[in-house]
């Protein structure tokens, strides 16, 4: 059995429970997805499956991948990913299998792994969460970094020191999301909270162990 | 697929959960019966006052109702859509200019009147 799916963030909503809370979700295409190749410890030294979504036309993909894709007898497809499984589950699991969205359940937690919004070049306040100085009452001195070290000793800027530089576009796991719903004819997924990237992104969902 | 996923599920719960509800808009005075969880027990507990406004759209739609007990002003916000919702009363309507009544949290007494309106 493959146990996590590649879906997609389509935006944010809320729905009622039927006692009347709300719950605020994010509406997620999961799937479906095609197993393209299986990952063998004998073969690949470990277990695993590559799975694919998203069908597109041949002339999109280069020849080694569409040589990959028709080895493996399944449409050409624009994302692929390979989810770590054990051994014991990858036996069940067939290449050119479509995986949908009905392996997840109703309550059950998963794992959502994603693409955060790219920020570009942030300063110190925004990507460290620094105080930065005061506004106003004539200082001159307002989103800066301030000190970044000592004196003679020891004479260098400690390692990882936090900086302005670039932020955002990093791969982070949200864990233990709760499924709210799941419309398996839609291959749609209602998850409860926020998971990480921009309305479109792809993301990696994971049952949890 | 076709559509928008995201406003497809907003209308499934607009569905699901609308009733049937009197037509009220900011300016009236309405008795809303809201089901409350107090402990296991439930009850239903009225709450009157004045609409002040309207906001959200689809299932997100919500109204505040004002109402002043003893001096003090009171204002609650209910979903439209929620479950928890039992009923709604117009008990007046009332003439107003503005699709919002904040004014009305400067006023008390008398000059925190609304007109009534009396519709054709």
């Amino acid at each position: 059995m493959v146990t996590g799916l590649l879906g997609k963030k389509l935006g944010m909503t809320q729905v009622f429970k039927d006692d009347g809370t709300v719950v605020p979700v994010t509406v997620i295409q999961a799937g479906p997805c095609w197993v393209v190749q299986k990952k063998t410890p004998d073969k690949d030294g470990y277990a695993a499956v590559q799975i694919g979504m998203e069908q597109i036309k041949e002339k999109h993909v280069n020849k080694p991948m569409a040589g990959h894709f028709k080895k493996h007898n399944v449409p050409f497809l624009r994302h692929l990913k390979e989810i770590r499984l054990s051994p014991e589950d990858l036996r069940d699991v067939e290449e050119g299998q479509v995986i949908n969205c009905d392996i997840f359940e109703v309550g059950e937690k998963i794992s959502v792994t994603g693409w955060t919004k790219g920020r570009g070049f942030a300063g110190v306040m925004k990507r460290h969460g620094m105080a930065g100085s005061r506004d106003s009452h004539g200082a001159r001195y307002h989103r800066v970094v301030g000190s970044i070290g000592m004196c003679t000793f020891p004479a260098r800027v400690h390692k990882g020191k936090r900086m302005p530089g670039h932020m955002g576009t990093n791969k982070v796991t949200v864990k233990n999301l709760e499924v709210v719903a799941v419309y398996p004819e839609k291959n749609i997924l209602l998850i409860k909270g926020a998971v990480p990237g921009h309305i479109g992104s792809l993301l990696i969902l994971r049952k949890m162990r | 697929m076709k559509g928008n996923p995201v406003l497809e599920i907003e209308k499934e719960q607009m569905e699901k959960f609308n009733k049937d509800l009197p037509d009220f808009w900011v300016g009236d005075t309405v008795r809303v019966y809201f089901r409350i969880v107090e402990g296991n027990k439930e009850r239903v507990q009225p709450f009157e006052g004045v609409v002040i406004k309207f906001s959200g759209g689809m299932h997100r739609r919500t109204f505040t109702v004002r109402r002043t007990t003893g001096g003090i002003g009171v204002e609650r916000t209910f979903p439209l859509y929620s479950p928890r919702l039992e009923k709604i009363e117009v008990i007046r309507r009332g003439k107003v200019r503005r699709a919002k009544l904040y004014y009305l949290r400067q006023l008390s007494g008398k000059a925190a009147r609304i007109k009534e309106r009396f519709p054709k």
